[in-house]
């Protein structure tokens, strides 16, 4: 039997338990209510109810990066759709599969401004990567399994259906999920062979190689991951990743350079500048990676593999695209080069390692401590030799600014999924919910939110669906009473004049903690930083531990905004020097 | 530890500097899933990434209207005009994006309807100069025409601006529909 009668909100929830959905993150209202009867009436699946529908979406971002399978949301029309539109635009960019369900207000009354009305379809087109609007009762499973399809294959990313009220009571006829055949949509997996042929050639030809993988590569799966990691030993190449790549390979081996970009490391920075061929996988050459894109890497002949057309030559010409999966392209790769029996140049590697050394040895990410202030790199990483301590598989969360950069270069990841972070939208508010997502998906992991108090506030509700749940989260506050990365750019810009970027009227967030129900503790100076991290670590529930850092720290190595990758500030710039030209000044 | 530079000189960023910067003008032809919002993707997509659309049109194409093709011309440099075809082709409901000026040679024709308000010598004139283009009378009062004129968007223009120095006009335009030479069939 492969079809069934059942009404338009039965099959909304067989559909998502055929999907081998079993979470789904939501908030009811008035035009999903026929869903949530549904829901009440089975047990497959379990509905976690959020505060917001923000936090629905990035709960649901936080499930599907951990997990690798796709996070659902289940919202109501009009704000119910609205609210959601951030996490959906968070998810677009940086490619996370997410199935949106939002109610509709009834098909009769579309477009006559109804109660909770919206244009959900209409608002949500540019911030998915597909949408549907369903009228008809019988399409509902289709429509659902078709994008399930969508979200999860090729480019991951976002697909919103929107189900009007009526279509929700309506009976017809149920479809299982079959293989979806679909009549446009082809996405290529499966590189050209010859292109990955003479990217090795090229690969054989280098005297200074670089690989540059990002988020194409978690996305892809654990086993591409292995696979990188199996490419950069075997050529002993060095590596540099992306904020969305970490993780993606170990941080403790040899040929990590650690991230690059706009805060990443000297050495990474400098080998993409001088490297003379480059290896570009899963990542996308975006502005916060290249710099000023006219002086970005200008001797070397770049190799892209991508599994999105559009993301080849948007902003940076390279020499060889190369179309496909990340894994797929890995595995050739690594077939191809053994077939090859060759070796690069072993003198010139030599000497590259050397220069690249030289670039490690001036130690970018060092800081000094004065045992009077917490240093936020300080607490960062403790927090990371804690975890290791702990034996424990641990999942890092993040808001954005600040504390979100020195996390990225102070945390050392050795696997993928296991950190998950706002890096194109660079939404504030993320890092809560999406710990929610993620301990959900990962029961007996130790989740962290390493959070700033300015961002932590933007999703604090959220708080209330840990508790409810028990979901042993940790929120980690680097507190240095500002919005850092704000007032770091008001520094460096604007003259050091902080319009609007202090952090006025803080709540007591231990007393915060005790309101919603969780432990609250907080790290005043050095000595107490230690035993507070233990505490929270050992504490079998959520804790919200509020850790008062410096307030001037700056987030360095940086490259300013329109400036060239060997054009980095390692420091505090000295007194009457321009940090930043007045072009790059209108960048953001 | 000090920093190592400054930034000496104006920044450059989202500009590029490899490649032509000419801009040039492309006609692409996108055959489209004939479903509701479809064009709302394509033009969105064009204003959302700050596109340029000179003439677009839009009509089914199959028996069964099921595929609508869109004629869009539009211009950019090379690296947008690649940009352009590789975001269509990431809507879902598309089925295949041509660039015809890149494919090779094609037929570009649009049609327009000139209405045309003259008395006297300038009325002659008018029916005169629509003569020569090959225009066609679509409708007459004692002191007006409306001309109907079809061929490639330099003739139409040209047609107008005469029609502008004869009286007061009214324009309505086709824009752009477009189709390869050859025997090769586009599948849909």
């Amino acid at each position: 039997m492969s079809t069934q009668q059942l009404t338009g909100a039965e099959m909304v929830i067989k559909a998502l338990a055929d999907q081998g959905v079993e979470v789904v993150f939501g908030y009811p209202g008035g035009a999903v209510l026929p869903i949530y009867d549904a829901l009440f009436k089975q047990n497959r699946i379990r509905h976690i109810l959020v505060r917001h529908e923000q936090g629905a979406v990035h709960a649901a971002e936080g499930y599907a990066r951990s997990t690798g399978k796709p996070g659902v949301v289940l919202v109501t029309s009009g704000p119910g759709a609205t609210n959601a539109v951030t996490g959906l635009t968070d998810a677009l960019l940086d490619s996370i599969p997410i199935i949106c369900l939002t109610g509709q207000v009834p098909t009769h009354l579309i477009g006559n401004d109804a109660f909770q009305e919206c244009d959900t379809t209409g608002i949500t087109r540019p911030c998915t990567k597909h949408n549907y609007l369903v009228k008809d009762v019988n399409k509902v499973s289709k429509t659902i399994h078709e994008a399930f399809y969508i979200a999860t294959s090729g480019r991951p990313g976002p697909v919103v259906i929107d189900l009007p009220k009526d279509v929700q009571f309506a009976s017809g006829t149920y479809e299982m999920p079959k293989q979806v055949a679909h009549k446009t949509y082809k996405p290529v997996v499966k590189p050209d062979r010859a292109r990955i042929e003479a990217a090795v050639d090229l690969l054989l030809s280098a005297k200074r190689p670089i690989i540059y993988a990002g988020g194409g590569i978690i996305n892809s799966g654990p086993n591409a991951a292995k696979l990188l990691g199996e490419f950069t030993r075997m050529t002993n190449f060095p590596i540099t990743l992306t904020l969305m790549g970490l993780g993606a390979f170990p941080a403790n081996e040899p040929q990590y350079l650690g991230m690059l970009g706009m805060h990443g490391t000297y050495e990474a920075n400098w080998a993409m500048h001088d490297c003379d061929v480059m290896l570009a996988i899963g990542s996308r050459f975006d502005d916060r990676i290249t710099g000023r894109v006219d002086a970005f890497s200008p001797n070397s002949t770049k190799i892209h593999i991508d599994i999105d057309a559009s993301s080849i030559n948007k902003n940076i010409r390279v020499d060889l695209p190369i179309v496909g999966d990340a894994g797929f392209a890995l595995e050739d790769l690594i077939k191809v080069y053994k077939a090859r029996q060759k070796k690069p140049d072993a003198a010139a590697l030599d000497r590259w390692w050397k220069q690249i050394d030289e670039w490690r040895a001036v130690k970018c990410l060092d800081f000094k401590t004065d045992g009077k202030i917490i240093k936020p790199q300080q607490a960062i990483r403790r927090l990371y030799e804690k975890t290791v301590a702990s034996g424990r598989e641990t999942f890092i969360t993040t808001e954005v600014g600040q504390h979100q950069m020195w996390a990225a270069q102070h945390f050392d990841f050795q696997k993928p999924n296991r950190w998950m972070t706002s890096g194109g939208l660079g939404t504030m508010g993320y890092g809560l919910p999406a710990a929610v997502g993620t301990q959900l998906g990962n029961p007996d992991g130790l989740v962290i939110d390493i959070a700033g108090e300015a961002s932590i506030l933007m999703n604090i509700q959220e708080l209330s669906t840990a508790v409810q749940y028990r979901l042993p989260v940790k929120v980690f506050i680097l507190n240095n009473e500002y919005m850092g990365m704000v007032r770091q750019w008001q520094e460096l810009l604007h003259g050091g004049r902080y319009s609007e970027s202090y952090s006025e009227a803080l709540p007591d967030f231990v007393k915060l903690a005790d309101a919603y129900g969780l432990k609250g503790l907080r790290a005043e100076n050095p000595g107490q930083l230690d035993d507070v991290i233990d505490e929270m670590l050992a504490h079998d529930g959520p804790v919200l531990a509020d850790i008062l850092v410096d307030k001037k720290e700056n987030c360095f190595p940086m490259i300013p905004s329109g400036a060239a990758h060997n054009d980095m500030l390692l420091g505090p710039v000295e007194e009457g020097e321009e940090a930043i030209g007045a072009a790059g000044k209108v960048l953001v | 530890m000090a920093k190592t530079g400054t930034v000496g000189q104006p920044g450059a960023a989202y500009t590029f500097v490899k490649g032509d910067e000419t801009v040039r003008r492309h006609t692409f032809a996108v055959i489209v899933d004939n479903e509701p919002g479809v064009l709302a993707r394509v033009i969105g997509l064009f204003s959302g990434r700050g596109y340029n659309i000179e003439s677009l049109t839009v009509s089914t194409v199959t028996e069964d209207e099921s595929v609508s093709r869109i004629n869009i011309v539009t211009t950019g440099t090379e690296m947008i005009i690649e940009q352009i075809k590789a975001q269509l082709e990431r809507l879902i409901p598309i089925h295949n994006v041509h660039d015809l000026t890149l494919d090779g040679a094609h037929v570009e024709v649009e049609l327009a309807l000139v209405k045309v308000r003259a008395k006297e010598h300038n009325r002659r004139e008018s029916l005169r100069i629509a003569d020569i283009f090959g225009a066609k009378v679509a409708d007459t009062t004692l002191e007006s025409f409306v001309f109907q004129i079809e061929g490639t968007t330099d003739k139409v223009d040209s047609f107008i601006e005469l029609m502008r120095a004869l009286g007061d006009t009214e324009i309505a335009r086709s824009g752009v529909i477009a189709i390869a030479r050859g025997s090769n069939i586009v599948s849909v």
